[in-house]
């Protein structure tokens, strides 16, 4: 899978993903940031990440802590599979919501 | 034999209503699926391999789980945004749903049957039901999200706190007036717990520390104590893509088999043994979930996130990996069928539960499912832990 990740998100710039690596990329934020942040993102054993609660908090800030993890928290870094312009692009889902 | 005749006779003549219809049938043989982002599950029968009903409506099940009824007809499922449903599975109707919090993680059924207990991350507590109608009984605030829920002998639910680092132990006797025993500094961020399924050892697996936490409850006054204490040598764990669920642990004869956080092993423990490490077994990412077949011969591991294509099955005897399958894109759950020679996996991002023979390693068949995760059998009905 992760390959699968690696050989379609060599996206370069401000592009936006192609469709389909939009697809899984919303998979991977759904399924898989869900597990801990719930799946609507109204937060779990992680805190809620709902636009509102993101109020106030720097985009490129919220894009390192996705690629770079919590130190010392449960919150992993996703840089082995994630192009920083799509963590900023999830980033942008998240200030939007989820559905 | 006469006499006995004549009983049978009058059984029948005086109670018509047990006389056998075509649409009568048992619960051994059904459970459930959760199709997590539809919010629904599926109620199916684990002998004909065939779905029988839909359930939906059920809110976000996301990490969803679910407890049986004692007569094994009813399953309690437990939803994400705090809800509580109570599901007729011989008629697939939703008899009742509570929402009884915000944002909840799991539940638990009490040894006689007549309490469900729900474990919130907000507020923070455990809320009691009645089994039968859903009515509140008890409230217990902890300050803290509530992880590791679980049934115990003697009437009581053991659970853990992951802010504050308690374990907490409940006795439900008197339903409306809970008698609380906590046990302070059990160590960093408990994640989730188990309970041996004789009901006496309780262990809640620490994130922030290496190590895990024991309370043993043929003594509970003795507190709770470190077990494998630096089980990683001090080394960086690796980052955790999703935390290991430590319910339906494995147990094999003496042997315990426990998924280390952070690194891809499993951890073997012997229990008669002061729970003692005997070894640790390399496996092929980090274990979410390490099962027993019911008879503990084979123990099967899925894994995090992005190593979840794949189950692994150790042999208790060697302690090595014996087998490696590939069911498919995120694989989220594993259940045995309630003797074990069938294992049935959730393969979420193809929409699929497929069925395994767990002797030949054959896939036997598939069932489809919407983004399927929890799958749950009504044999959890009587067993402790579950």
């Amino acid at each position: 899978m992760s390959l699968v990740f690696l050989a379609c998100g060599a996206s370069f710039g401000a592009e936006p993903p192609t469709p389909v690596r939009q697809t899984e990329l919303m998979t991977l934020l759904k399924h898989d940031c869900g597990s801990c942040h719930g799946l609507t993102m109204k937060g779990g054993l992680g805190p809620p990440l709902l636009p509102d609660t993101l109020t106030g908090k720097d985009d490129q800030e919220l894009a390192r802590i996705i690629l770079d993890g919590v130190p010392g928290k449960p919150m992993p870094p996703w840089r082995f599979e994630l192009q920083p312009e799509e963590a900023r692009w999830l980033v942008d889902r998240l200030r939007e919501g989820l559905k | 034999m006469n006499y006995l005749g004549v009983l049978m006779g009058a059984i029948l003549l005086t109670a018509p209503v047990y006389a056998a219809s075509a649409d009568q049938r048992g619960t051994g043989d059904l459970g459930i699926v959760v199709e997590r982002a539809a919010g629904r599950i599926q109620i199916f029968d684990s002998s004909q391999r065939t779905k029988l009903a839909s359930v939906s409506e059920l809110g976000d099940l996301s990490h969803a789980s679910a407890v049986f009824s004692r007569d094994a007809r009813y399953a309690y499922v437990f939803g994400r945004d705090g809800g509580l449903s109570k599901v007729d599975l011989l008629t697939g109707n939703l008899e009742k749903r509570v929402a009884q919090a915000g944002n909840s993680i799991g539940g638990a059924i009490s040894q006689d049957g007549k309490l469900v207990a729900v474990s919130n991350y907000e507020p923070g507590g455990v809320r009691v039901f009645d089994a039968g109608t859903l009515e509140p009984l008890a409230d217990i605030p902890t300050g803290s999200k509530v992880v590791g829920l679980v049934d115990a002998p003697d009437q009581r639910f053991v659970f853990s706190l992951y802010d504050l680092g308690e374990i907490w132990l409940v006795d439900m006797s008197v339903p409306a007036a809970p008698k609380i025993t906590k046990y302070p500094n059990i160590g960093q961020n408990p994640y989730d717990a188990l309970i041996t399924p004789d009901g006496r050892y309780y262990v809640a697996g620490l994130f922030g520390e290496d190590g895990m936490a024991l309370l043993d409850l043929w003594h509970p006054d003795k507190g709770v104590r470190r077990i494998l204490d630096g089980y990683g040598r001090g080394e960086e764990p690796l980052p955790v893509y999703k935390m290991p669920h430590l319910e339906g642990v494995a147990i094999a004869g003496k042997n315990a088999f426990l998924p280390a956080v952070g690194r891809h092993e499993i951890l073997v423990v012997d229990m008669d043994n002061d729970w003692q490490e005997v070894g640790r077994i390399p496996v092929h990412g980090q274990a979410v979930f390490a099962v027993a077949r019911p008879d503990g011969r084979q123990i099967w591991v899925n894994f995090a996130h992005p190593a979840n294509d794949t189950v692994q099955v150790i042999d208790a005897a060697t302690l090595k990996v014996v087998h490696s399958i590939q069911p498919g894109p995120a694989v989220l759950h594993l259940e045995f069928t309630p003797r074990g020679e069938q294992v049935w996996i959730s393969v979420r991002d193809a929409d699929r539960v497929d069925v395994y023979d767990t002797r030949s390693m054959a896939l036997l068949g598939s069932l489809p499912a919407d983004k399927p995760s929890g799958i749950f059998m009504t044999a959890r009905a009587h067993r402790i832990g579950y």
